[in-house]
């Protein structure tokens, strides 16, 4: 019992201890306000919102056991739980436990002896003993080279380590991708290639009815590939406006495209075919990305939106019912950059 | 109970001599105001993406190998796909709590950008990025770059149909850049697009591993950059600049900070659990040669499609070289003119007041009507461009023909900002002379400023007082 | 005795309460005011040329002044109806696309004008202007989901949206397909309506429109796995979630357990220095 009593007493006069000397030492630092709340009410409420959100916890376990667990059941579940450990928290911060206010001092280096210091002038005007600190690791540094005679040199050659090696170190992040060359402009097109639909039957030329559009490819070619897929329409031949030199380019009123829009390389997968022409827009693709619009019937100008190239067009022709290329694209697939207008 | 607290920190102490750093770290004092709280719920939000990061990691595999689908998504039933879009259905469908799981951590994607921008707003229109802050304030405009490509790199994983169009779109840009674009698309992807086979696995990589250490390692320094010469405060009773009056750290600011920590998880996982996000298998599996309408990338890029859509199309070129392709004055000019603009502010502001002082108090808006309505122009600009971005839903929503916004827009960009600037450079001015909010009397006074200065806003700084009123340090 | 009869008059009394109510409750036939007496139809349908007659009649009435006396078009006004055939007539007309409300206004959907009878005598008199595509018949039970999605995606999806939202199509209205009926949706894929472009049977088969009329059907009533599905259309509504629900939300909060300029906590006695 008096072992107790003097364990006791002495846990007390720690605290004592403490709280005097914390009162007393930084008294200039330290400036407190503070508040007991001691409200008992306070923390049953914390306690019982505790508990709630252990339950709240359970009820997940419970919802996730079960076979084909909703996922509604199980976000609003531990969602639950989450919100009544925060209300606890948040509780037992406002009125648990002890509410302070503490005032303490900045360090040194962020603010200015005399406050009311012009603004401009000498900018960064330490204090006296900022300046010695810098002063000091200054001088620490310097001295690192007492006795170096030939610091230039020394120098030199250890910035040019520097730059070699750096350099060696970046280098193979080249190996991520190959070198540009004709990579950007490479396509399977060509006189005799010929259309395929995605799943490799050749596109016959009585499938498209006026006014219809589809997907094609090249066969034998990667259908991911960007130069490879096209968009097949199909206007009435006497609607055609096309350049002199695209005259033959498409039979029987069938144009073809890249379907890869020059802009910013989504798939130009919009067409528009008016039911009464005079009322309407004419035959065009859009993008659906930034809605870069295509004329078809003069070979794929832009007339709508960001683009600045037209839609690159195949020439066309029919060899035993089915849809041939004949020849290249008329431009480069995909986005602009550098080169992309010399070769088209 | 105080026998085992004292046993642990007799080992602390023992072990690393911390003993007083601790107490220091636990009588560390926070400024209270409630707009400090930002910069946590965006703390909060990156600590649950990593969470829910690592948990999706497990279960996703990032493989552009093509399988056809058999899982229980019947309108995929038999459909061709990478792996990775399957293994994303299969968390989705398959997994317990896997569908879960990846909505709270794209919600909270979303919900960390958005507490950022509100994070860099409070720092922007308080003047908190002024010196010894700039350094940190540089730091933290860096998280935001990094958190908007690693958002895009993240959901671009999927390979769905919309984040694959915006990966193309991505390409696009990386090609417009002057000189370099063609080899740097070609680098970035491992050949034209839609790229290398790995490609997959190396966005992974970077969303997994490289981006994530980049942005915590800032958070960290981010942190210590704030702890050092500790928080900023606004003005009021007893606040100087040289000292800090708040809230210790122990016991009520490190609960309350719970509190807010467990408050996020709470919003984030109701929304994860309540309310469907990037529903991926309505969407379809990604091809290049396929698209849908209305497609759109994540907010946070909103600025970025209606900057692409509201350009004019025009091109620099120069004989046959096309020195500058379209999407480059959308996709690098406008966003680099836009953070180029927010990295260059604090030392734009520095010559143009010849203010060089450090600053620990913190300005409201009203007290520096030329910084604000700047500010507040800027951020017209951008969130103008932003609606542009959503004109084609407002189109089929309410019918606004699609050419006339686009026009619109392009005035609005150009005029808005100027009258924004304009109209609250005077409200701010108003309200600082006026001398109290309009709507209700803060009681938080400055000391008496000019009624109108050389630069406004940059005139005399609070005369610092202790308790008793007199001028500080005793 | 007195009691089984009430009993069963009180049994009769429901059941024909019941019966009126059914009855009652019944979806309305037709939009327009005329209700079509069940006899009416039976007699009508019977006689192929009374109803082609009947169209006629409405057609020279209320469409001949835009699309010709006999449905031969008017230049720069209304196409001909020579080849529209029915399946153009049964759409336009059931969606309420026409009547136009002016010359060059773009057809959009709307209360039909005509009730069931009138339709169907002016379809029958619009497919006996000449040779055009009959009214298909689209069954989405005998579909495949997933072969519809793969064929909607290739064909639909660039103006209607993956989901079957709609959007924009420069020009035009790519409308949602939120009503769509999968006759409508088999008509539209054979019409291509105002700039909406159209499919042969040999672009896309039977078959194949009852997959895309199926997978419309499911766009009508998705897989909401993950919860509210906020409107389908992916990260503008998700967006507006995560700044207007979640953002704010915890804004609210912030400003709860924070303090204000002049604030509640240890401040409370603000001062003028």
């Amino acid at each position: 019992m008096r072992r107790r009593l003097a364990a006791a007493f002495a846990w007390l006069w720690r605290y004592a201890v403490a709280g005097v000397v914390l009162r007393i030492s930084k008294k200039r630092t330290v400036r407190r306000e503070r508040e007991l709340p001691a409200s008992t009410r306070a923390e049953t409420l914390t306690a019982a919102l505790f508990f709630a959100a252990a339950l709240a916890g359970l009820a997940f376990i419970a919802i996730y056991a079960f076979d084909d667990a909703d996922t509604q059941l199980l976000g609003l579940s531990i969602a639950v739980a989450l919100a009544l450990v925060a209300a606890a928290l948040i509780l037992a911060a406002a009125q648990v436990v002890p509410q302070e206010q503490l005032e303490e001092p900045r360090p040194d280096f962020t603010h200015r002896d005399d406050v009311d210091g012009p603004k401009t002038g000498d900018i960064d005007r330490f204090s006296a003993h900022q300046q010695e600190a810098v002063e000091g690791a200054a001088l620490t540094l310097r001295e690192g080279a007492d006795g170096v005679t030939r610091r230039r040199l020394l120098g030199a050659a250890g910035a040019a380590a520097g730059v070699g090696l750096g350099a060696a170190a970046l280098v193979p992040l080249a190996s991520l991708g190959p070198a540009v060359g004709n990579r950007l402009s490479a396509s399977p097109w060509q006189d005799g290639v010929r259309l395929v639909e995605e799943n490799g039957m050749p596109v016959k030329a009585d499938d498209l009815a006026v006014g219809s559009f589809l997907t094609a490819f090249a066969e034998g070619a990667d259908k991911e590939e960007l130069a490879t897929s096209l968009v097949v329409v199909r206007v009435r031949s006497e609607e055609l406006e096309l350049p002199a030199d695209r005259a033959d380019w498409a039979p029987d009123g069938i144009l073809a495209f890249s379907k890869i829009c020059t802009h910013a390389q989504c798939a130009v997968s919009l067409f528009r075919y008016p039911l009464f022409a005079e009322r309407s827009p004419g035959p065009a693709l859009v993008c659906p990305c930034h809605y870069s619009t295509f004329n078809v019937l003069d070979g794929g100008e832009r007339i709508f939106g960001p683009a600045v190239r037209p839609l690159p067009q195949l020439p066309l022709r029919i060899a035993d019912g089915a849809l041939v290329a004949a020849g290249p694209l008329s431009g480069a697939v995909g986005a602009s950059w550098g080169r992309v207008r010399e070769e088209g | 109970m105080p026998m085992t607290t004292r046993r642990v920190l007799r080992t602390v102490e023992s072990r690393t001599g911390g003993s007083s750093a601790l107490t220091k770290a636990l009588r560390y004092v926070f400024p209270d105001h409630w707009t400090f709280l930002f910069g946590e719920i965006a703390m909060y939000s990156f600590l649950i993406l990593v969470a829910t990061g690592t948990y999706l990691a497990f279960f996703f595999e990032p493989s552009t190998a093509h399988v056809v689908y058999h899982g229980t998504y019947a309108p995929l039933c038999g459909t061709e796909m990478t792996k990775a879009y399957a293994s994303a259905l299969n968390l989705s469908f398959e997994v317990q709590a896997g569908l879960l799981i990846r909505q709270v951590h794209h919600w909270a994607a979303d919900v960390f950008l958005a507490a950022i921008t509100v994070h860099l707003l409070r720092i922007f229109f308080t003047g908190a990025f002024r010196k010894p802050r700039d350094v940190n304030y540089y730091v933290g405009l860096t998280m935001l770059v990094l958190a908007v490509v690693e958002g895009y790199v993240g959901y671009s994983l999927l390979d769905d149909l919309l984040s694959g169009m915006g990966l193309a779109i991505g390409n696009a840009v990386a090609l417009s850049v002057p000189v370099v674009g063609g080899q740097l698309g070609v680098l970035l992807w491992g050949g034209r697009f839609p790229g290398t086979p790995d490609f997959l696995s190396r966005l992974f990589f970077v969303h997994v591993f490289v981006f994530p250490i980049l942005i915590a390692t800032l958070m960290a320094i981010h942190l210590a950059l704030i702890a050092r010469p500790h928080h900023t405060q606004f003005r009021g009773r007893g606040r100087t600049e040289r000292n800090v009056v708040g809230t210790p750290m122990w016991p009520a600011y490190a609960l309350r900070s719970l509190g807010l920590f467990a408050a996020t998880a709470a919003v984030l996982f109701a929304l994860g659990g309540l309310v469907q996000i990037n529903p991926i298998w309505q969407w379809g599996p990604y091809e290049p040669y396929l698209g849908t309408n209305g497609a759109q990338p994540d907010w946070y890029l909103g600025w970025l499609i209606g900057a692409l859509r509201l350009m004019p199309h025009f091109d620099v070129v120069i004989g046959d070289y096309t020195l500058i392709p379209n999407p480059f004055w959308g996709g690098v000019l406008f966003p680099g003119a836009i953070f180029g603009f927010l990295y260059l502010w604090p030392t734009i502001e520095r010559r143009w007041t010849g203010d060089q002082r450090p600053y620990n108090l913190l300005d409201r808006p009203r007290d520096n009507p030329t910084r604000t309505a700047i500010g507040a122009a800027v951020f017209t600009f951008v969130a103008t461009v932003f609606f542009a971005g959503a004109a084609d839903r407002a189109f089929v929503q309410f019918g606004v023909p699609y050419e006339f916004q686009l026009w619109m827009y392009r005035a609005l960009a150009i005029l808005l900002p100027v009258v924004v600037f304009f109209l609250t450079r005077t409200i701010c001015r108003r309200l600082r002379d006026g001398g109290g909010h309009p709507a209700r009397d803060s009681g938080a006074r400055l000391v008496e400023r000019p009624l109108s200065g050389p630069v406004a806003g940059y005139d005399s700084q609070a005369k610092a007082t202790d308790k008793e009123g007199r001028p500080w340090p005793t | 005795m007195r009691r089984a009869r009430r009993a069963s008059m009180l049994v009769a009394a429901v059941v024909c309460g019941g019966f009126a109510i059914a009855v009652w409750a019944q979806p309305p036939v037709d939009t327009d005011s005329a209700a079509i007496p069940a006899r009416a139809v039976l007699v009508a349908a019977a006689s192929g040329e009374a109803k082609i007659e009947e169209g006629r009649e409405l057609f020279e009435e209320s469409c001949s002044s835009c699309h010709g006396f006999k449905g031969e078009g008017v230049e720069g006004q209304a196409p001909s109806l020579e080849h529209a055939g029915e399946a153009a007539a049964d759409f336009y007309l059931r969606t309420g696309r026409m009547p136009l409300g002016q010359v060059g206004d773009e057809p959009l959907r709307g209360e039909p004008r005509y009730g069931n009878r009138e339709i169907e005598a002016l379809v029958a008199y619009v497919g006996a202007l000449g040779e055009g595509p009959a009214i298909p018949n689209v069954d989405p039970a005998k579909g495949s989901v997933s072969e519809g999605m793969e064929l909607f995606t290739d064909s639909c999806a660039g103006c209607h949206g993956i989901g079957g939202k709609g959007g924009v199509a420069i020009g035009g209205y790519a409308p949602p397909l939120g009503e769509a009926t999968p006759t409508e949706v088999g008509e539209a894929i054979r019409v291509g309506p105002y700039l909406m472009p159209r499919f042969s049977e040999r672009t896309i088969t039977p078959a194949q429109v009852n997959s895309i009329a199926r997978y419309v059907e499911q766009t009508q009533n998705p897989e909401d796995a993950g919860g509210f599905g906020i409107g389908h259309i992916g990260p503008v509504p998700e967006g507006l979630v995560a700044w207007l629900a979640a953002l704010a939300a915890l804004l609210l909060l912030a400003r709860l357990i924070g303090e204000r300029l002049g604030g509640s906590r240890a401040d409370d006695e603000a001062e003028e220095p």
